[in-house]
């Protein structure tokens, strides 16, 4: 029975997933014609890590992928390419192609094994040298058809007819024989294929002062007089590949073996601060001549991006992560905070062992003390859910460098606040808004760079995301300095569509209001952006299910700013208890105005049926709680009791209670995990005494309010 | 049928609602209770008495009198909760607690043991009746507990926030 490896599986995906996030925004960062090794190497790493955790499952197809990847990577890094702008996107495509893999299989599916295909070509083809090498021809189909076939070298020797035997510069590193290799062993291995000639090169060996007896000083040249394999003879090196030097060229090819390549050894013996490199992607370096020749593939067309969107819409809404990644210093905090709780707890222990009325200010204190450890404690344990908003900011990169390509349309992405943290959930919950409305402010706000040259503006448009805090929300703003909104045109429509009269005015805030209709669209012709589903509707709903507010503000010719009010986090609210008759409920502080005793000469009755208070210079309908949850109140006269004002869905309502009770902060329980979504309510949550008390939801109360209304006419009469 | 798994006799827990005996497997049953303060929750059928906190969860309250239009009974201190454990038809896994008369025994009842319901047409509907068996020469009604806990409300309801 061999390990169970589902969790480790599970690992490896969220980790790829990660490197894989990395590698698009670090290629997004690279610039055209400069090479810079810093970004280069972190996407050669995450490549690398990918490769890496592919063969510990044996899912060769990724591995060998990756491994062209990492090639190309490597030749990049070595400056035998220049960055141009269809490697990076041709980079960037097979980062695609590896999500797309590695969901399939995270999900067990199949993926577009052309698409896999082609790219693997263009790879394979953009390499140094594959032109001047075209004598394999592996298939890559039947790599990727075939994921079993082992090793990710491949087999077939490149003119194996031909070969004469092999060349072989062999320097291993300093340590290597502490690591138990002996390369007498791997000699002995290699002279069992045939003839070997050993040529030592003992010119490193020191002073005998300064010799290292454990250290390896010699280097040696083989040539081996044999029709061997060229896998046969990596085989021999496998082990030792990591700690060494490795040059493997045919006896027939007429170039010097040794490239020059610079080895930067482990960081631990050499003094050099050998980058951050390690050394594994050294041997891939060495490795590189040979696999070149060998894969180099049959597809010849570099670059030319097509549809990297449909794989990237496809890939992006993969399973959402459950678990999460915590700084350590959260978790310290959180030990600390326990470790006080524990003092706390003892100290009350002791004031409790021998109570009498001459410790009660002691176990004042201590209650005190316990209150404050609770909050902070609360505090820090929610301060675990949350993540920079950083993790749903830099997709964007990508995103608005695809769409900026599609549309002809230069943009320049800019993010400030990204730091800014954000409950998890939020965060997942809020990332196909945020797409929504930064695809929408690429194809309706920016204009072409002829248009904006002909405006006065600047030919490339920013387009600005902005995450802050205020209050106890987090506001996050994507703005544009494009086109605005047309007012004319919004008017237009509004008219067209029924929902404005010619002889209404509405201010500018009314019109854009209108662009959150759902169906409602001032664009003639349909783009593949426009009509993707998610409306503005949908956008406005999905914030306000997460408790959050949005607001459009723009001005003609200067663009326009979308603002989003959340709360920070999903499961703690400040909340005002009320009572109705027996039942106590919770308002959420943040959708209170006031509360007031209603003043009879301004309640007024309207239609005969529903009634209005007028509040200063606003006529607010009145909601009689218990009327509409059909309980029996201590009170029906509107005087006796108090009007919460609240506000939800921007209306304003005066909901009718008995009395006011504490304000508390509310842990709020599901009531949808064992039961189901009740119209009106939010969730629940468990008082100090342990029973349970809902959490009212004021827009749903207001639609509530609104579907029932007809049929409580003859109650609202009654009990005026 | 396979005899082999047919004669396996499984646990029931019975109960009484009025004069009737009703059984679930006991392998559902997470805890037995007695009555405590609910949380009425509005706009909801009038067989869900409410909620409870269960050690921290939001557990509903089902009231099978209610449910089987039978007469309904004042709440009280000998009032029982059978807490069970119900598999919506997506697999999730809920909580529920159900209010009955008393809890009376637990049986041996074979598979094979277990006839299915008479038809009654739609006079009674018995689709949340898995079988009549006979214990001690009474009979005892199996209930398909995830059938009766998803139908109607709860189960469309369920649906539609699975959206």
């Amino acid at each position: 029975m061999p390990i169970d490896l589902t969790e480790v599986r599970e690992l490896f995906f969220e980790e790829s997933f990660e490197n894989l996030d990395m590698m698009e925004s670090n290629l997004l960062d690279l610039e055209v014609g400069r090479i810079d090794k810093e970004l280069i190497n972190g996407i050669f790493r995450a490549a690398h890590s990918i490769k890496g955790g592919a063969g510990i499952f044996s899912f060769e197809h990724i591995v060998n992928f990756a491994h062209a990847a990492e090639t190309l990577l490597d030749e990049m890094r070595n400056g035998e390419h220049i960055v141009t702008q269809s490697l990076i996107d041709l980079l960037l495509r097979s980062g695609d192609v590896l999500r797309m893999m590695l969901s399939a299989l995270q999900e067990n599916t199949d993926y577009d094994i052309q698409e896999a295909q082609a790219c693997q070509d263009e790879l394979q083809s953009a390499l140094k040298d594959s032109m001047e090498n075209p004598f394999a021809d592996i298939d890559v189909a039947d790599m990727l058809a075939a994921p079993v076939t082992k090793p990710a070298t491949s087999e077939k020797p490149p003119s194996s007819a031909t070969n004469k035997g092999w060349r072989i510069v062999f320097k291993p590193d300093l340590s290597m024989l502490k690591t138990g290799n002996d390369p007498i062993n791997l000699f002995r291995e290699l002279a069992s294929n045939g003839e070997l000639e050993v040529k030592v090169d003992t010119s490193q060996i020191p002073a005998f002062a300064e010799l290292d007896p454990q250290a390896c000083y010699l280097n040696w040249e083989l040539t081996l007089l044999a029709d061997t394999e060229r896998a046969a003879i990596d085989e021999i090196f496998e082990w030792v590949e990591d700690d060494c030097e490795l040059h493997i060229t045919a006896l027939d090819s007429e170039s010097p073996p040794s490239l020059p390549l610079q080895k930067e050894g482990e960081p631990t013996l050499e003094a050099a601060p050998a980058l951050d490199k390690s050394e594994a992607p050294t041997v891939e370096a060495a490795k590189e001549p040979a696999d070149k020749r060998e894969e180099s593939g049959v597809g010849r067309i570099i670059g030319s991006v097509k549809d990297t969107k449909h794989t990237h819409s496809a890939t992006h809404h993969a399973t959402e992560a459950n678990s999460i990644r915590v700084g350590i210093d959260k978790i310290d905090n959180l030990i600390n905070m326990v470790g006080e709780l524990v003092i706390t707890q003892s100290m009350l222990d002791q004031i409790g062992e021998n109570l009498d009325n001459s410790h009660v200010t002691q176990l004042r204190d201590g209650l005190a003390q316990l209150e404050r450890n609770t909050r902070e404690l609360q505090e820090s344990v929610m301060r675990i859910r949350m993540l920079p908003i950083s993790f749903s900011f830099n997709r964007f990169g990508r995103l608005v460098h695809d769409l900026g390509t599609q549309l002809g349309k230069k943009v320049e992405l800019k993010l400030s606040g990204e730091h800014t943290e954000l409950d998890k959930t939020v965060l997942e919950k809020m990332s196909d808004p945020l797409v929504h409305l930064v695809r929408n402010a690429l194809d309706h706000g920016i204009e072409t760079p002829e248009q904006r040259r002909a405006a006065g503006k600047p030919e490339t448009g920013v387009l600005h995301l902005h995450a802050f805090h205020q209050g106890g929300n987090i506001i996050i703003q994507i703005s544009d300095d494009g086109a605005g909104f047309d007012v004319q045109k919004i008017r237009a429509k509004a008219i067209q569509k029924g929902l404005l009269s010619h002889e209404e005015r509405p201010t500018n805030e009314q019109l854009y209001e209108f662009i959150f209709q759902p169906g409602f669209s001032t664009i003639e012709q349909v783009s593949d952006l426009s009509g993707r589903g998610v409306g503005m509707d949908v956008v406005r709903r999905n914030i306000r299910a997460l408790g959050g507010t949005i607001e459009v503000k723009s001005k003609r010719g200067q663009g326009s700013t979308f603002s989003i009010r959340l709360p920070l986090t999903l499961a703690i609210l400040d909340g005002q208890l009320v009572r109705v008759g027996q039942e106590i409920y919770i308002l959420p502080l943040l959708s209170i105005i006031e509360s007031l005793r209603a003043k009879p000469k301004l309640v007024n009755s309207l239609a005969g049926s529903a009634q209005v208070y007028r509040l200063r210079d606003e006529y607010i309908p009145i909601l009689r709680l218990y009327d509409l949850f059909g309980i029996t109140p201590r009170t029906t006269q509107l005087e006796q009791g108090l009007l919460v004002m609240v506000e939800g869905d921007g209306q304003k309502m005066g909901l009718f209670v008995d009395e006011l009770l504490s304000q508390q902060q509310i842990v709020i329980k599901s009531l949808e995990s064992n039961y189901q979504k009740v119209e009106g309510i939010s969730g629940a949550t468990i008082l100090g005494d342990g029973s349970v008390a809902l959490i009212l939801d004021v827009a749903g109360l207001i639609r509530l309010f609104h579907t029932q209304i007809p049929q409580k006419r003859p109650n609202f009469r009654s009990s005026l | 049928m396979n005899t082999d798994t047919a004669n396996i006799a499984n646990k029931y827990l019975t109960f009484v609602l009025a004069t009737e005996e009703y059984a679930v497997d006991i392998l559902r049953v997470q805890e037995i209770k007695g009555w405590s303060k609910v949380t009425m929750i509005p706009s909801t059928p009038d067989y869900i008495c409410g909620v409870i906190n269960l050690r921290g969860t939001i557990v509903p309250i089902i009231d099978l009198r209610v449910r089987f239009s039978l007469e309904q009974k004042e709440y009280g201190a000998m009032t029982v909760v059978v807490v069970v454990k119900v598999m919506s038809n997506n697999g999730k896994e809920r909580i529920m607690g159900i209010v009955v008369d008393a809890v009376s025994d637990v049986y041996d009842v074979a598979e094979n043991e277990i006839k299915p319901p008479p038809d009654f047409g739609s006079v009674i509907s018995t689709e949340f009746v898995r079988g009549l068996a006979t214990v001690d020469d009474k009979m005892v009604i199996v209930l398909d507990i995830d059938r009766l806990l998803n139908s109607n409300e709860l189960a469309i309801v369920d649906i539609l926030s699975e959206k």
